[in-house]
């Protein structure tokens, strides 16, 4: 490892462990009103659909959205969306959504 | 010896709520695994040395950041970038560990310390709905915790590992698009949660803002999204209410 490379493996380490243990550390310091409560609901939902959204719709950052039928991505997203809401099996929905991937780029390519 | 039998029962019953964690977090651990596997491949041909990639899985231990890093070193970024990167696409961490405050504010700092470093996407996702289900009153919940974090953590690490090995034997793995897995889990996660309409709303205004903002720098478009979802699904919630409201003074014919 190089000086930059310690630097910035240490720097991110650092960043993580902070913004994971703040709320912990302050443990009983801590209360919040209902809205915050009510809110928090609705974190998991709101942020792994903005991380899924642009995977599926751009997977080229540079190419902009891609609504086609040869992009993989947004076929095997659906695909998983569709055994996720009928199933509701994780397991089902990784390993169908995985083979309609393939299977696509495979077609398409 | 009546001492010693309950520390025994003790412990198991520690052992067993540990091991139930991990057995609840294996869909997640095979979602991870590509996802794991190629991190490995691509760090090694954007330029990271095989130690610093090692001790990022292990000390970082944040999937996404650690790919958004990878991307940056590859395309030259400095070292202030890609720090503030990291902060801001772990924020979500933070609401994180707010949702589960209620749940571990009783335990010693020795326990919140490691719970805090290996808090992740998947173990959140399996350790609150354990949390939320009702009638499961044991005492010791944060094995089940811990138990779930020591998967994620053994199994992200022995990717990592795999993956700096194939990226070594096979160049050309990184375009394979095993990147998907991380979709398809994320996808496995969400869409049993959209029960509700309010729920569905914040899944459509973070879908759409994070695609409308998608350009913006350093990620920034995904705490916007997750912002507008949050905001759009509270905002239903309390339009569902006071229109259940009015249906019950008046007239069902809304329904």
């Amino acid at each position: 490892m190089n000086t930059f490379e310690i630097t910035m493996v240490t720097g991110m380490a650092l960043i993580t462990f902070g913004i994971r243990y703040a709320l912990f550390a302050a443990g009983n310091r801590v209360r919040f009103n209902p809205l915050v409560t009510q809110a928090l609901n609705y974190v998991p939902v709101a942020v792994l659909t903005a991380i899924v959204a642009p995977a599926m719709f751009m997977p080229n950052a540079e190419k902009g959205l891609d609504i086609a039928l040869d992009n993989a991505y947004l076929i095997g997203g659906l695909a998983a969306i569709v055994i996720a809401a009928r199933w509701r099996k994780l397991l089902a929905t990784i390993a169908g959504g995985m083979s309609c991937f393939f299977l696509w780029r495979w077609l398409f390519n | 010896m009546g001492g010693r039998y309950l520390e025994f029962q003790i412990m198991s019953s520690r052992l067993k709520e540990a091991l139930l964690g991990a057995r609840d977090t294996i869909p997640m651990l095979v979602g991870a695994l590509p996802f794991g596997i190629i991190f490995g491949t691509l760090a090694v041909s954007a330029g990271l040395s095989v130690s610093a990639t090692l001790a990022m899985s292990a000390f970082v231990f944040a999937g996404s950041a650690q790919f958004i890093a990878i991307s940056l070193i590859a395309s030259g970024s400095g070292l202030a970038v890609i720090l503030i990167t990291t902060l801001i696409v772990n924020l979500r961490h933070m609401l994180y560990s707010a949702s589960l405050l209620p749940y571990i504010r009783h335990l010693p700092q020795r326990w919140r310390i490691p719970l805090a470093f290996w808090l992740t996407d998947e173990s959140y996702a399996v350790v609150q709905s354990y949390y939320l289900q009702p009638g499961i009153s044991s005492p010791h919940k944060h094995w089940y915790f811990l138990g779930s974090c020591l998967a994620m953590y053994s199994n992200w690490f022995a990717c990592t590992v795999i993956g700096v090995v194939l990226g070594h034997a096979l160049p050309g793995m990184a375009d394979w698009g095993l990147d998907f897995a991380m979709v398809a889990t994320f996808i496995g996660i969400v869409v049993p949660l959209l029960r509700t309409r309010p729920m569905l709303a914040a899944a459509l205004a973070a879908a759409a803002v994070a695609l409308l903002a998608h350009s913006l720098p350093y990620k920034l478009g995904l705490m916007l999204a997750a912002l507008c979802g949050v905001i759009a699904g509270v905002t239903a919630e309390r339009l569902n209410r006071s229109s259940c409201n009015q249906i019950e003074e008046g007239t069902n014919e809304h329904l």
